[in-house]
């Protein structure tokens, strides 16, 4: 019998004040039908409460959203609270309205990809596939 | 002549039929996936008596002069920073010709908190303007008389306490409450809905809306209560008949809040503003603005009974679609906002934001809000669309599409009756769940290419060459933090807390809280001491997230 590949658990969060969730939706629902196991926090989590659903749901992934220009406070947030709870085999991408030297930088600061409007959802399908090219989804 | 004409239509019919089609795979239904004909003739007219501007049901517009009597107000939404910044902005904005003043908070004021509090961390002046007290507020308006200017303030769950700090500055210029005009934006429901700024549970929520109302019904007149925004809904991904159909059942069910509280229907209802958003898919803005005329104009006489005309009618500010906006070849905004504006002119907008091009990367820059108003004065001045009152009326496209507008909103309205209303219909996901699938659906469309965005997944650039944009100072955070605490250190402190004690406790009652929230701003309370404590009595909400 074949062991079996534990399929990839993806954290999406919007973290931040803001409240526009439709790129999110639109994110987790494409990853679901992809086959990927994902859970979606809702609003409104401080970085904190991110990496503590990430943890308890055993994700190797974490997906970031915001739109409202904070985040090269708050994405970096998320990646040093894994660090402070040495979880850092949990990767963390992100997406939103997010200016070109803003990617530099978060890439600086340990997050791995950035998305940004008008990005095809295969794009990240594809990412995430050769990102875990070992793991089977559901 | 009948039977010519028919076979006149049906030649062409044949010939179209037998003609080569395009085989580009693309969508010629509406971008809302309304399925359109290939033409449209005298059969697809409605059969009604003919229809004028300034009469019921004010289809062709509320103004019997249309444009010709006055054009709609420039209103470019702006705020950034702090607001010695803003105040700077307005002043250039109003130099250069813009009729009204639109203010954008941050998120931290638009969340009701304030910018020390440990959640606003790198949110301080970014989406908007940070206002903390009636301090900001007095720097945000100096040197603005507002007895001769009219503002647009967006901001829902605090929007009482904006409000409030609004006319305390205005007693402070001596402008009496009864002389300022402007509108709050104060509509709770398409928070739930869609943009998602909540923080009270919505029965607590909905008794601030109506102690707003029911203050400026007495006290500011001039004022419009309340901006029942269709324009959120959409940009979540709503289609234009679910922007059309959700708004105005949010706008019934304000009145029915309203009338509830004791107020009659003709005392409050033609200070109900609406809000919509102008997306690109041209003609169906158009019939959605037509359709929201008429819709809300029976509703108000027929259903609520309204005696006065000016109940009557539907006023609207309209926004062209963010949504729209592409971070690729920027330059090509202008043009799309070019053709939704046009779209919201001709249909009978009553004041218009157009988006700079550069607003799908950060906050405009100067020089792109002084092109985004130029594009509204171009069309008002070059192109002579502002001649003739509604031209598009009777055009058998766009009244047989204002009549399916019309129609799918109407089946709306009865299946969220069926779900027990606006509030119920809110707590079960149905609006929520009904515009993810509208946005989900859209996007399926854009990656099979059966709807093309330029230079995003057709026609791209391999260099893509980046635009100016404008930067936040991050030091901005402490400099206002360090405002705040000046203010607390400044004010009669005792006063304060008394103001804020008389607020909880009347929270607790039945009484309107607008007069007890004005006694807190005076006494120099920020939002987020007042905020608190209204939160202690009424509590947070949270929803289940529906994806």
């Amino acid at each position: 019998m074949p062991t079996a590949v534990r399929p990839v658990r993806i954290v999406v969060a919007k973290v931040g004040l803001d409240g526009h969730d439709r790129g999110v939706k639109v994110v987790a629902r494409a990853l679901r039908d992809a086959g990927y196991e994902v859970i979606y926090t809702g609003l409104r989590q401080t970085p904190e409460m991110v990496v503590d659903a990430a943890l308890q749901e055993d994700a190797q992934v974490i997906g970031l959203s915001i739109h409202s220009g904070a985040h090269m406070t708050l994405f970096p947030a998320v990646v040093e609270e894994l660090k402070r709870r040495k979880a850092t085999d949990i990767i963390v991408f992100g997406g939103g309205i997010i200016p070109d030297d803003d990617i530099t930088a978060l890439k600086k600061r340990g997050v791995e990809e950035i998305f940004t409007p008008g990005t095809p959802l295969q794009e990240i399908v594809d990412w995430l596939r050769k990102r875990f090219p070992e793991s089977a989804t559901k | 002549m009948k039977v010519r004409a028919r076979d006149a239509k049906e030649a062409w019919r044949e010939e179209f039929e037998s003609s080569p089609a395009r085989d580009d795979g693309i969508e010629t239904s509406t971008i809302s996936g309304i399925p359109l004909e290939p033409l449209y003739t005298s059969a697809d007219l409605p059969r009604r008596a003919e229809e004028y501007p300034g009469q019921f049901p004010y289809t062709r517009g509320i103004h019997p002069s249309g444009y010709r009597g006055r054009l709609w107000t420039m209103r470019q939404f702006s705020g950034f920073a702090t607001a010695e910044e803003t105040n700077r902005r307005y002043k250039y904005l109003l130099a250069n010709g813009q009729t009204g003043l639109s203010v954008a908070f941050d998120m931290p004021t638009l969340m009701g908190q304030d910018s020390d509090a440990p959640t606003s961390r790198g949110e301080v002046g970014h989406c908007g303007v940070a206002i903390d007290s009636l301090a900001d507020m007095e720097t945000l308006f100096e040197g603005i008389p507002l007895a001769d200017i009219t503002t647009s303030m967006t901001i829902n769950s605090p929007a009482a306490i904006l409000l409030c700090m609004y006319i305390a500055v205005a007693e402070e210029q001596g402008v009496p409450a009864s002389k300022l005009g402007g509108t709050l934006q104060n509509d709770i429901l398409k928070e739930f809905i869609a943009q998602k700024e909540f923080i009270f549970p919505p029965a607590p929520s909905m008794r601030l809306v109506v102690d707003s109302i029911e203050y400026c019904a007495k006290e500011v007149p001039k004022w419009n209560t309340i901006s029942i925004s269709g324009y959120h809904i959409r940009e979540a991904g709503s289609t234009a008949a679910q922007e059309l159909a959700f708004t105005l059942a949010d706008g019934m069910a304000y009145v029915d809040a309203c009338l509830e509280r004791g107020m009659h229907i003709d005392d409050f209802a033609s200070r109900l503003s609406f809000f919509f958003d102008a997306h690109i898919d041209f003609f169906e803005e158009i019939a959605k603005f037509r359709a929201a005329r008429r819709i809300w104009a029976r509703w108000m006489r027929e259903r609520y009974g309204a005696q006065q005309e000016r109940s009557w009618k539907l006023r609207f500010h309209t926004q062209t679609a963010g949504v729209s906006l592409t971070a690729q070849q920027p330059e090509l905004n202008i043009a799309r906002t070019a053709v939704e504006a046009l779209a919201a002119v001709l249909g009978g907008t009553q004041s218009l934001h157009t988006n700079a091009m550069d607003e799908v990367l950060a906050l405009p820059t100067d020089k792109a809000a002084r092109l985004a108003l130029r594009t509204q004065q171009l069309l008002a001045y070059e192109t002579g669309v502002a001649s003739t009152i509604d031209p598009l009326g009777g055009s058998y496209f766009v009244e047989a599409l204002t009549d399916e507008m019309e129609r799918q909103a109407e089946a709306y309205f009865k299946r969220i009756e069926e779900i027990g209303g606006v509030i119920p219909a809110i707590e079960v996901g149905f609006f929520q769940k009904e515009i993810a699938d509208a946005a989900f659906r859209y996007q399926q469309e854009l990656e099979q290419k059966r709807r093309i965005v330029v230079g995003v997944n057709e026609f791209t650039n391999a260099d893509e060459e980046s635009i100016e944009i404008l930067r936040i100072d991050p030091r901005l955070e402490s400099e206002q933090a360090e405002r705040i605490s000046e203010v607390r250190r400044k004010r009669d402190q005792a006063k304060c807390s008394n103001a804020l004690d008389r607020l909880r406790r009347a929270a607790a009652g039945t009484d309107n809280l607008m007069p007890y929230i004005l006694d807190a701003v005076r006494a120099y309370a920020t939002e987020g001491e007042i905020m608190h404590t209204m939160v202690e009595v009424f509590g947070t909400y949270t929803e289940t997230a529906v994806v």
